[in-house]
């Protein structure tokens, strides 16, 4: 059976557990998920399978893609990817749902595209703390980076210097959540805590190494 | 469908089985209080002061004055570690969050009964 899921981050809320606590947790709908593949030692060099979930217009899919899904006997799918696997009972157009996988209880970690925070400074990119006073005639230097570095020598500066830029839409693991609740009926999982990413956006859940 | 699946949930956490009150009231919280393996019942009586949140993560929050000191503690109101909200009065209050009554003490801190 396939070690990990694909869904779609509703949103978060909480639920009142069976001790009476209150606890936050993240509502990920799980529609089944499609085998559009298996790969085998003999032919791949590994094991895994390969699930999608997300349909998507034939005319939207290259004619590569459309050949794969046909060789697995679905319609062309939005997202694709692919988990480690035991035991191999599944073939290329089976389905998996929910519980086939989890349960309620497991640990289990999720990974997803965190969302997107724009051109950043350091501060909130990489956690500096500014420069110097906010008062004592000083001014505008209380977000800033402070030194890059020493001047004649080297007389550059070193790759990898952490700098304002681009923050987020960074692949983002979260380990060790709990899966609080299974609702079968709708397809839906409710994981304590938060995870990465935008609502409506593609997460994987996999079983804890 | 994500918001019906986000209502549905928050629906399976509330319950309507609560007695109508408003900030200014006084009540009268029976709380589940677990000792060892023991459970019992602990009262808490004061005069909600806000409420705050929606849907399932509504709070309220009540105060008291206990030996002099002002205690505030936040219910969830959905929570299943309350047994029972007992409404003891109606207050008669021009504002939903009665922070100003920290700042009271005495006569000072006094609510006007609601007549309906």
């Amino acid at each position: 059976m396939s070690k990990g899921l694909l869904g779609k981050k509703i949103g978060m809320t909480s639920i009142f557990g069976d001790d009476g606590a209150h606890y936050p947790c993240t509502v990920v709908e799980v529609e089944p998920n499609v085998v559009t593949q298996i790969r085998t030692e003999e032919k791949d060099g590994y094991t895994a399978v390969q699930l999608a979930i997300g349909d998507k217009k034939e005319k939207r899919t290259s004619k590569a893609m459309r050949g794969h899904f046909e060789t697995s006997g679905t319609s062309p799918k939005r997202f694709i990817r692919e988990f480690e696997m035991s035991e191999n009972e599944l073939s290329a157009g089976d389905t998996v749902s929910i519980e086939d996988v989890f349960e309620e209880g497991e640990i289990i970690d999720v990974s997803g595209t965190s969302k997107g925070k724009g051109f950043q400074g350091v501060v909130k990119r990489h956690g500096f703390r500014g420069v110097g006073d906010a008062t004592h005639g000083q001014h505008n230097r209380q977000r800033h980076p402070g030194s890059i570095g020493a001047g004649s020598s080297p007389s550059r500066v070193f790759k990898g210097m952490r700098m304002g830029g681009r923050m987020g839409t960074d692949r983002v693991t979260v380990k060790n959540l709990t899966i609080l609740r299974i609702m079968s009926e709708q397809n839906a999982v409710l994981i304590g805590g938060a995870i990465p990413g935008p609502k409506n956006g593609l997460v994987e859940l996999r079983k804890k190494k | 469908m994500a918001t019906d699946l986000m209502n549905l949930i928050e629906a399976s956490q509330t319950h309507d089985n609560l007695p109508e009150f408003d900030s200014g009231d006084t009540v009268n919280v029976h709380v589940r209080v677990v000792e060892g393996d023991k459970e019992r019942i602990q009262q808490y009586q004061g005069v909600v002061i806000a409420f705050k949140g929606s849907g399932a993560r509504r709070t309220f929050m009540v105060r008291k004055v206990s030996n002099g000191v002002g205690v505030e503690r936040v219910f969830p109101l959905y929570s299943p570690k309350l047994a029972k909200i007992e409404v003891i009065r109606h207050g008669s209050v021009r504002r939903a969050k009665l922070y100003y009554l920290r700042d009271r003490r005495g006569k000072a801190a006094r609510i006007k009964e609601r007549r309906r």
